[in-house]
């Protein structure tokens, strides 16, 4: 089969075109060893089929991206029959700017114009024949967007995917060609396929070929003292770089007319003046980037994203007191199914939590089903509970989060597609530099509080590696929606039970907590082991324009394999294993517990093997302020925060199947009643009764739970995004993160003393590292190496 | 008179003379068409001032203050 390869600028309608010519058949994998997203699909519609590979969108060849030096590697190793270089004709001089590059190579290489009905709605007129002429292959005038002459495009490709092509240069009158030539001779001699390419990146000083080519490289720098130019003096690597946008002015861009683009406008005395018409995208972009209420936009519309996906009163209609008004209208429909999916006593729900719902209803009703088709069996009632609790309970408790990951992922998606999300990085970018981090680390990072999941898979818009890990690693602290009812249960047992305080503030205070415990870490991480020069700010700000809804499902639908795929086997094996250790004792003797009606065995789960692993390490949290000092029932505690290392869920659900054993320990009608206002809260409750501990201790186990391991879930995904080797060092990251933070939160708020050690300790750290920065600084950065 | 870019006043045009800088900063600022002979104009400054947003060979650009004063421009007196 013919093999083409789809190269182009990012924003150039480089994934239009490929999901027109592919349709369904396009699937997603990774380059080797990197994660940049590798899709592939294959075009059906001509006389012979043709796979085509979608290369990651490039300005350029150069190799400081991991992208460039894919695009570059896979042309070069791989060798596709055919190049298609989707060229935006409404930005023709910068996207050109790659096509001379990639015409260097031994490869046929075919020009899809795109954009053609947007400069024909303009009343530009372009000589494509001349620039055909001009530039030595065939171009091709496309509408990604509206399918328009892509049969003509790929009869093309196929046509010339035939042909034997050797590259070409617009360098034949650079000052530096002789020496381009010369090596170029010598490289060829050696049968080197692309040798032109490989000559001229040389005289470029590029690094990868200087590791390759170290002897011809000796032949550069001897030759380029020779050379003087007035402006550039003997810097190659500008020369080369101003020629070809000097040879693109001269020679391609004057094949467009534009037409004037003015308007009559009537002033201020009632003349008509002429004026040059401004397009919509900049009119939008004046109100979105305003300078007095961009930020504010951006908040607004941050707030319904998450309002949309995980508010439970949709239009605050119970906040305003709504409901109980409306209460007789509503009454007609309580009782019936809609209850509960539609609206609960919380208000209307947002469409997240009602999908969530559905699914939730779905599942429930699968298990229920299950669970009685097995009984009626004669099954087992551990194998029953096996099935029930630790098979499906597990794929169904990631299932339930599918629906809220998946909305904020289309959110998310639209606000990237549009453009928006190159703007919120323009505007955040003076903020978070000082935190060692471009604006962009913004989003990923913003999207934790949701998942973080989808938030460490958006990590891939961040330019350098460093600062993706460093980003990677600070997501969980940005507390997600399965860390909430940690946060609302502890909450709320605290008010109530030592009668301090308000449950939302204290909620509220331990976000906040969050976020700065991530800004410390992300500053030590950007001064220590992950310091590097600050990654340059250099960006394209795109037009603005309406997502096709095409691309936003297919993008959909790959996350939502990507994500089942990568969740459902950690997480079932997982849960399968704590079902298993909580639901035996060491000696095989199985525990047998119904919500609601206790233990039906002698033996509960404080004999289970979980608790006997729990006692073992309880002492490792006494600094914490939820070890040793918490007596026998403290291993809770303990296992709550191992079992949270697997999913943020588990430490409630761990907490209510415990409070059954401690119930008979202490007396729940002795509680105070205001718990029942907080979900999960008597449980916490009972656990605080039955082991004495303190406030800070509370507050110390929350933060472990904000700053640890966040789940297995996004352990995988870490492990999936970040290079080889280093998930490690970020296991080991948020461990050691999630240990100090706790035990500086406990020892603080119990002797506030321990504070000043604190100060101390962290002001000889500042010191060390500045100190010891100053006197190793930091080396200019390189290639990018995959 | 030559400035360099981040002192350029909003719509203000000026013409690229240079490009000063070494490594990754100054390859990438080639690439995206920042080189000597391109027109650029100030669109505006970021809500905090910073980065600025500026077109250059008919797109839009954004770059910081920092990697902007290694480009200078000629612009008219006035």
């Amino acid at each position: 089969m013919i093999r083409v390869a789809l190269a182009g600028n990012p924003n150039s309608g480089k994934t239009t075109l490929f999901n027109s010519l592919t349709g369904s058949t396009a699937h997603v994998g990774n380059w080797p060893g990197v994660t940049v997203d590798k899709k592939e699909g294959t075009y059906k519609k001509g006389k012979e089929p043709v796979n085509i590979i979608d290369l990651p969108g490039i300005y350029s060849l150069s190799p400081y991206t991991p992208e460039e030096v894919i695009a570059r590697n896979y042309i070069i190793d791989e060798r596709p029959d055919c190049i298609i270089n989707i060229v935006d004709a409404t930005n023709l001089e910068r996207n050109l700017y790659l096509t001379t590059q990639l015409l260097e190579m031994d490869v046929p290489v075919v020009i899809a114009l795109n954009m053609i009905d947007v400069l024909d709605k303009n009343k530009d007129k372009i000589d494509i024949k001349g620039l055909e002429k001009e530039i030595g292959v065939p171009v091709v005038a496309i509408s990604a967007l509206k399918e328009e002459n892509l049969t003509t495009l790929m009869d093309e490709v196929i046509n010339f995917s035939k042909v034997e092509r050797k590259g070409t240069t617009i360098l034949k009158k650079c000052k530096a060609y002789p020496i381009i030539e010369h090596i170029q001779k010598q490289l060829e001699d050696d049968n080197l396929f692309s040798s032109l390419f490989h000559a001229i990146k040389l005289a470029e000083n590029d690094e990868i070929e200087i590791k390759m080519h170290p002897k011809q490289y000796e032949y550069v720098l001897k030759e380029k003292e020779n050379i003087k130019d007035p402006i550039f003096e003997n810097d190659l690597e500008a020369i080369i770089a101003d020629a070809r946008y000097k040879y693109i002015s001269k020679h391609f861009s004057s094949k467009l007319t534009k037409s004037d683009r003015l308007e009559e406008i009537k002033d201020k005395n009632g003349n008509f003046v002429k004026k040059e018409k401004r397009s919509i995208s900049d009119r939008i972009d004046r109100v979105l980037t305003n300078r007095v209420f961009g930020i504010l936009i951006f908040v607004v519309i941050l707030f319904f994203v998450f309002h949309l996906t995980f508010g439970e009163d949709l239009f605050y209609l119970s906040a305003m007191g709504a409901f109980s008004s409306l209460g007789d209208e509503f009454a007609l429909a309580s009782g019936t199914t809609f209850e509960g999916i539609l609206f609960s006593s919380g208000g209307i729900q947002s469409p997240g939590v009602f999908l969530q719902t559905v699914v939730i209803g779905f599942t429930d009703w699968i298990t229920e089903l299950v669970s009685q088709g097995l009984t009626s069996l004669g099954a087992y009632n551990w194998a029953v509970a096996f099935i029930c609790d630790g098979l499906l309970a597990g794929i169904f408790s990631v299932l339930s989060f599918l629906p809220q990951i998946l909305l904020l992922f289309l959110f998310f998606s639209f606000l990237e597609d549009s453009g928006y999300m190159a703007r919120v990085a323009f505007i955040l970018d003076r903020i978070f530099r000082k935190f060692g981090v471009s604006g962009r680390a913004f989003m990923p990072l913003i999207m934790g509080f949701g998942c973080s999941i989808p938030a460490m898979t958006n990590t891939r818009t961040l330019a350098t590696e460093k600062e993706r890990i460093a980003t990677v690693r600070v997501i969980p602290f940005f507390s997600c929606s399965a860390k909430l009812p940690i946060l609302t249960a502890c909450a709320g047992a605290i008010v109530s039970l030592f009668g301090v305080g308000n449950a939302d503030l204290i909620t509220l205070g331990m976000y906040f907590s969050g976020i700065i415990i991530a800004i410390i870490a992300l500053l030590f991480m950007r001064n220590t082991t992950l310091r590097g020069e600050t990654p340059p700010f250099i960006m394209e700000l795109p037009a603005y324009h309406l997502p096709q809804f095409k691309s936003l499902m297919i993008h959909l639908w790959d996350k939502a394999k990507h994500f089942i795929k990568k969740a459902f086997t950690i997480i079932l094996i997982s849960n399968i294993l704590i079902w298993f250790l909580q639901s035996f004792t060491p000696s095989w003797q199985y525990i047998e517990y119904v919500e609601g009606e206790g233990f039906l065995t002698s033996v509960t789960t404080n004999d289970s093997i979980l608790a006997q692993i729990g006692m073992i390490i309880q002492p490792l949290f006494t600094p914490l302020g939820f070890g040793s000092q918490l007596g026998s029932f403290g291993w809770v505690f303990a296992v709550g925060a191992i079992t949270g290392l697997i999913a943020k869920e588990n430490v409630i659900a761990t907490f209510a199947m415990l409070g059954a054993v401690v119930a008979n320990v202490i007396d729940p009608s002795t509680l105070p009643g205001s718990l029942e206002l907080y979900e999960g809260a008597s449980d916490v409750a009972l656990m605080i009764q039955a082991t004495g501990i303190n406030i800070p201790g509370i507050i110390a186990f929350i933060v472990f739970n904000m700053t640890t391991i966040p789940c297995f879930a996004a352990v995988a995904t870490a492990k999936a995004e970040l290079k080889k080797g280093t998930l490690k060092n970020t296991i080991a990251f948020w461990l050691i993160t999630s240990y100090i933070a706790a035990s500086a939160f406990y020892l603080i708020g119990t002797w506030w003393w321990t504070l000043f050690i604190y100060l101390a300790l962290a002001a000889g750290v500042i010191v060390f590292i500045y100190f010891y920065n100053k006197k190793h600084p930091i080396k200019p950065q390189g290639a990018a190496t995959i | 008179m030559q400035i360099t870019l981040d002192k350029l006043k909003i719509n203000q045009k000026g013409t690229i003379v240079a490009v000063k800088g070494q490594g990754v900063t100054r390859r990438r600022l080639f690439d995206m068409g920042v080189t000597p002979g391109a027109l650029v104009t100030l669109i505006k400054l970021a809500p905090l001032g910073d980065p600025l947003e500026i077109n250059i060979r008919n797109y839009e650009l954004t770059l910081r203050k920092d990697e902007a004063k290694n480009v200078i421009l000629e612009v008219e007196d006035n």
